[in-house]
């Protein structure tokens, strides 16, 4: 079985702050790491191959920095790695992020692309499905477990608000992997190793023929009109209030909320 | 370009239209009313089988039209044939804008139709407008959370059509209703076609407790309370409340994720939020901050959820909440 996986480098938005007083995101000391939903998609390619053989071969597009992360990928198990990095893809939107994608994807052999769901920088979910209607195969997103597989249809379970679905879908498709769906193994000292010599190519916009407007800021439907931080409304703040004094005011409200 | 009108996909589910369809409705309604140069109709869509009544309620909720495919194959959602007979529409029909839910199943559609008729797509919306520095336009300028909700940034989609939104259930109102609103039913006709995607099965997520996002009183705790949660429970019990929780709790496996509030939890809406020993990040604030009343107790003066709250309470929630308790027993000892 042979397994693309898409993957992106996202800074980790936990670790992001504020300035106050300029109302901005900073940046700068934030950790890049994984996409958590990509880490179980990875996990979930490794594992499919533990048990149906075959290759793995990590994807990404983004800045030249994006190489460690591929190499802590071949660091778990992951046979070979693919940059596609070009300052023309810069500032791209998901329609564009997935055309460049899919320039590179069309002449590839694979029975199953994994994406993660979603990424947590920009939280759309949207270049999973994407890629797959470029590709014209089919495609099932928040998989929450993947059962088995036969060769031609792979059975697994989509995760919907309040249930469940057991799907089978038609090889060759593309799935959206939720991060809740296993958890990392992590590096192995011999796959860390090898990760060094393993294949990491490097893909340029001049390898991919498509044309410049589709692709990077150039070639995004959207485009983003301003940004903001959420103004700090201040609220009506009791600092000075006795505990008894501060049941008795919650008590009142929750009382007449009660009896509304 | 010649564009008219506002889609709306109305998303049903063993044949009940979900409200995230309603709200868009609504919402819609009130955009046609601000583009006021050309005259834009409020235009449904509606896949299922065996819909009856259900396109009348699409007129009633705001559509001036509703197209309706209805047939076996499309009893249950399927990526490739609603993306198929939802791209043919829009083909035939060209309407300016397009709403999607941001549920499941609108961000699993979503996307792929807009690849397929090569337009921009915003993702999980909570705000649309018509772009305010502009006469004559049609221009939606849509708002959006990202970075975990750290920033939130406007998009809009200048060049192509129509300009489609997926929108976050529950963060805008479903407040048109007019009965026997009259409006036009198209039925679309629909030609089978193999899905490559088969469903084998369902199952049914227990819920173990209330569902959070009905509640009208929510009593919620971070890790702030951990270890007290009884407390939480014992005062929604007396409240006729709900308990919920931070994802600080849920991750420590103190509360089930069924109650975690946010953006990876539940977005919910109640008439109070009462939030017990909660910082407010934004992954949390995401999913509450729509509350009628937001009360708040924390002992740290600088926590962000006070940025949110009604009422903010710098204290300790493990001193206060017992004695809210014996109020609230003593009131109904008292009126009963
Ligand atoms: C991609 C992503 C998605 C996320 N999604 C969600 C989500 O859906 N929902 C969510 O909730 N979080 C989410 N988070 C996590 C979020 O960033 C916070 O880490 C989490 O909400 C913190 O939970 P908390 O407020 O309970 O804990 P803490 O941040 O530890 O806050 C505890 C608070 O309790 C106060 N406190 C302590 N003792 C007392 C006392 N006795 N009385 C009163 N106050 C007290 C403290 O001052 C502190 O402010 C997400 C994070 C990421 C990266
Ligand atoms: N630049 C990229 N390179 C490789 N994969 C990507 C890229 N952007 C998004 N993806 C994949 O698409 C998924 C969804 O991303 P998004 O639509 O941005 O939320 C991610 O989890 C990745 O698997």
């Amino acid at each position: 079985m042979n397994i693309i996986v898409l993957v992106k480098q996202v800074p980790d938005t936990t670790e992001m702050k504020i300035d106050p007083i300029h109302g901005t995101l900073i940046r700068t000391g934030v950790p890049s790491i994984i996409n958590p939903d990509d880490m179980a998609g990875i996990e979930a390619a490794l594992s499919l191959k533990d048990h149906y053989g075959g290759t793995i071969t990590a994807v990404s597009m983004g800045p030249l920095q994006a190489e460690r992360m591929l190499r802590e990928i071949l660091g778990r198990g992951v046979d070979q790695a693919v940059l596609l990095s070009d300052a023309k893809f810069a500032g791209a939107d998901t329609w564009a992020t997935s055309t460049t994608l899919v320039a590179w994807l069309k002449r590839q052999s694979y029975d199953l692309i994994i994406a993660g769901r979603q990424a947590i920088d920009g939280d759309t979910a949207q270049v999973g499905p994407q890629v797959a209607e470029k590709l014209g195969i089919p495609q099932v997103s928040y998989v929450e477990s993947i059962e088995e597989c036969n060769g031609t249809w792979l059975t697994l379970s989509k995760a919907y608000e309040d249930y469940s679905e057991l799907l089978e879908v038609k090889l060759p498709a593309l799935i959206t992997t939720l991060s809740s769906m296993n958890t990392d193994r992590g590096m192995n000292a011999v796959d860390a190793w090898a990760a060094y010599d393993k294949p990491l190519a490097l893909v340029h916009f001049s390898d991919l023929s498509i044309p410049e407007t589709d692709v990077g800021l150039k070639g995004s439907p959207t485009q983003v009109k301003k940004t903001f931080t959420r103004s700090l409304e201040t609220a009506s703040l009791k600092s000075n209030l006795s505990p008894e004094e501060a049941a008795r005011l919650i008590t009142d409200v929750l009382i007449k909320t009660m009896e509304a | 370009m010649e564009t008219k009108d506002i889609l709306v996909f109305i998303e049903q589910r063993n044949n009940v239209i979900q409200n995230v369809s309603y709200e868009l409705l609504s919402e819609a309604r009130k955009l046609v009313k601000q583009i006021k140069h050309v005259k834009f109709e409020v235009v449904g869509i509606l896949l299922g089988n065996n819909l009856g009544q259900l396109p009348h309620d699409v007129l009633n909720h705001g559509a001036d039209r509703v197209y309706v495919a209805d047939h076996p194959e499309l009893s249950h959602y399927s990526t490739l044939r609603y993306t198929h007979v939802i791209s043919e529409l829009i083909k035939q029909h060209k309407p300016d804008s397009f709403l999607i839910g941001a549920s499941v199943i609108g961000r699993d559609l979503a996307p792929r139709i807009a690849a397929r008729i090569d337009t921009g797509l915003t993702a999980d919306a909570t705000k649309i407008e018509i772009n305010p520095n502009e006469e004559n336009t049609s221009e939606l300028w849509i708002t959006r959370p990202a970075f975990g909700g750290n920033l939130f940034g406007t998009i809009v989609c200048p060049n192509h059509r129509p300009q489609m939104a997926t929108i976050r259930p529950q963060v805008l109102d479903a407040d048109f209703y007019q009965l026997n609103r009259p409006g036009i039913i198209v039925n679309l006709p629909y030609k089978p076609m193999e899905d490559n995607v088969r469903i084998l099965n369902r199952i049914e997520k227990h819920q173990s407790g209330p569902d959070i996002t009905h509640a009208q009183i929510l009593i919620s705790g971070g890790r702030g309370m951990l270890e007290h949660f009884e407390l939480l429970d014992e005062l929604a019990q007396l409240s006729g409340g709900v308990v919920a929780a931070s994802r600080g709790v849920v991750d420590k496996g103190a509360a089930s994720k069924d109650i975690q509030v946010g953006q990876t939890g539940k977005t919910v809406r109640p008439r109070l939020y009462l939030a017990c020993g909660i910082s407010g990040a934004v992954q949390h604030t995401a999913g509450m901050d729509k509350s009628e009343t937001i009360l708040a107790i924390n002992s740290d003066p600088q926590a962000p959820i006070f940025s949110v709250a009604t009422i903010g309470i710098v204290g300790d929630a493990k001193t206060i909440l017992p004695l809210v308790i014996e109020n609230l027993k003593h009131h109904k000892l008292k009126h009963h």
